[in-house]
This record gives structure tokens, sequence and C-alpha cells, in this order.
């Protein structure tokens, strides 16, 4: 299983360039524009990372972090979900960015191996903005009645977050 | 939105700290913070480069068209209303291969092209269902290789910062699987207006 995953990031650079190279793209080329790209795109999201950052850390050094996590320790612990987790939920369907910031922020304090680390981790490789995700669609053709739509977009969320902790522990034996 | 989540925090720090009596830890995190953002953007940089570069290949070299032929005989059992309009249908298969690749900058217009769409063929005022559909699996996630968590977990030490891709593929599926079922069952709840 170990070697399988290993293998997959790689495995897949040589297939998208072999395809590439086999379908005569210029992939060298492709690569280095992208790569130009994602320079754009780190700079766009630097400073709102920056201005959560500050907000994540001023959570946690004045313990608001440990009374959130207390508060919501009933609902967490019946699902599996780790304690340290908790505040990912409320943020993760509301800004992704705030979501990036407090998901390695959990992965750094609890470790990369460990259950909140990787369960933090799953749950934002498993997840979307769902909120900002709404507002973007809804909003670019002009509906305000939505209907079902968000009601039914928290419950794959909420399945997808109770998911991730079950596989983390059913992968990891942790 | 954010600007009010944000304040919200700043306030919440503050007056937990004064209860706490952690004020001074307090002051020290606003500089810690900001700097340590930093840091986890240049980490992950190097991957986030790699990545958009291989996104442009898969562009270019016409990965994503080949996906979406083969994508659209299952989404036609899910978008009913969009069947005899080819032109629709094209734009929800290339949304959602867009999205399995996590080529996000090519997702939006598409998956907004086909929500507009979906709303011209249905010419009532509210969201139909398949509109709704569409939405609700872009709300949960379909990308395939999550590659900014990914960078992350590398940029922290992780030996095989891929390890979690069967976890993420195991709740992507159980999440996008509810997501569906949902939207059918809760169609039902939130009647329809006459126009």
């Amino acid at each position: 299983m170990n070697t399988l995953t290993s293998l997959t990031v790689p495995v897949t650079l040589l297939l998208i360039g072999g395809y590439g190279v086999y379908k005569k793209t210029d992939v060298y080329d492709a690569l280095i524009h992208g790569a130009g790209d994602g320079i754009k795109l780190l700079f766009r999201i630097l400073p709102s990372i920056t201005a959560l950052f500050c907000a994540i850390y001023m959570l946690r050094a004045s313990g608001a972090l440990d009374i959130i996590c207390s508060i919501m320790s009933p609902l967490t612990s019946f699902f599996g979900i780790p304690e340290e987790c908790s505040p990912l939920l409320l943020l993760r369907p509301l800004s992704g960015s705030a979501a990036l910031a407090f998901g390695s922020d959990i992965i750094k304090t609890c470790g990369v191996n460990s259950l909140a680390g990787r369960t933090a981790a799953v749950m934002l490789g498993a997840s979307e903005t769902t909120f900002y995700t709404i507002s973007v669609y809804f909003g670019a053709i002009g509906l305000n009645r939505t209907r079902h739509a968000i009601p039914a977009a928290l419950c794959a969320d909420v399945a997808g977050f109770i998911a991730s902790a079950i596989a983390v522990r059913l992968f990891f034996n942790t | 939105m954010m600007s009010k989540i944000w304040v919200g925090m700043v306030f919440l720090s503050i007056i937990c700290a004064t209860m706490n009596g952690r004020i001074g830890e307090l002051s020290a995190a606003v500089t810690e913070g900001a700097s340590a953002s930093i840091n986890l953007v240049m980490s992950i940089g190097g991957m986030i480069l790699l990545w958009s570069g291989i996104m442009e290949v898969m562009r270019r070299c016409g990965l994503a068209e080949k996906l979406t032929k083969l994508l659209t005989p299952v989404l036609r059992h899910i978008f009913p209303s969009a069947k005899n309009s080819p032109e629709v249908m094209g734009d929800i298969a290339a949304n959602v291969s867009a999205n399995l690749l996590g080529l996000g900058n090519a997702a939006t217009p598409a998956g907004i092209r086909a929500a507009e769409g979906l709303h011209r063929l249905d010419g009532r005022r509210d969201a139909s269902d398949d509109l709704c559909m569409l939405i609700v699996i872009n709300t949960a996630s379909l990308q395939l290789i999550p590659t900014t968590v990914a960078a992350v977990r590398a940029s922290l030490g992780a030996v095989n910062p891929f390890d979690i891709l069967p976890a993420v593929w195991t709740a992507s599926v159980i999440s996008q699987t509810c997501g569906i079922l949902s939207a059918r069952f809760l169609s039902k709840l939130w009647k329809r207006s006459k126009v």
C-alpha cells in the first residue's frame, strides 16, 4: 500500500508528460508557463494567509481555541473526530484560506503522522469551500431561490468530515 | 463576511486572553503568526509551482477533453434535464473533469456556463433539481490529487506526504455520495415555483 501511494505522484507525472509528448505538445514549455501562473497564485493567497495566521495564532495564544474545542468535544468525540480538528469543521465551509491556515497549524502542532494531523489533512483534501462555491454559482446566474442546495451541500460536508476521521483510523490503525 | 469572521476572531482572542491572563502571549502571537504565514507559503511554493505546470500540460495536451468524453454517459443519469442538450451536457462534463484533475481555473467558468445552461433549460425562477445537484457536486470535493495539503505535509517533514490518498479518496466518495443522495431526497421537500 505504501509503495503504491508513493508511486502515485511520480507515475502521474510520467503519464501526463508522456501523453503530452505523444500528442506532440511542447511539454516543457507548458510546464514552465504553468509554473509562472503558479507564482501569481502564490502571491494571490499570501495576503489572506498572513491575515488569517495572525488571527489563528491569537486565538491559540489566548486559550480561545481550547474553549472552542472543549465546547465541541461531545459532538466530535461521538463521531470519532480528534478534538483538535473541531475549529476546522466550523471554518472549512466558510473560507478556503482560513481552513488551509488552520489545518497546517494542526498538522504542525500535532505532528504530520499524528491522528489529528492526518485527519486535518484528509478533511482539507476531501472537502471544498461550500458557502463560497454556492455564492459564486448562484451569484453568477443571479438566483436567490436556492431551494435545497445549501442543506444538501452541508449534508455532504458533514458526511465528508466524519468519513475523514473514520478513514484515517482505518488506513493507519491509530 | 470574511471581515466579520476576522474581526470576530481577534475580538474573541482579546476577551479570552484577558480572562486567562495571557495578554503577553497574545501580543507575541501577532508577530509569530505573521512570520509563520510567510514560512508556510514559501515552503509549499515549490509544489504549487510544479503542479501548476503539470496542470498546464494536461490542459494543452487535451487530457481534460478526453476525460470529459468518458464522463458524459455517467453524468446523463445524474442530470436528466440536460440529456437532450449536448452543449449543456458538455459544460457539465468539462466542469466535473476539470475538478477531478484539480484544474480550478478551468472548472469554475465551465461550471458557471453549465449552471446558466441548466437554468435556461428549466425556464423557471427558482433553482431546478439538476441545478442544485450541480452545485452540491461542486461543493463536495472531486479532486483526485490534493496537492496543496500534500505540499503542507511535505514542508512539515512527512516522509510520504501522499500516504493520505486512499483516505482522501474514501472520504471524498462518501461525501459525494451523501451529497447526491441528499440532493435527491431534499428536492422533494422544497416545492418548485409555479413560473
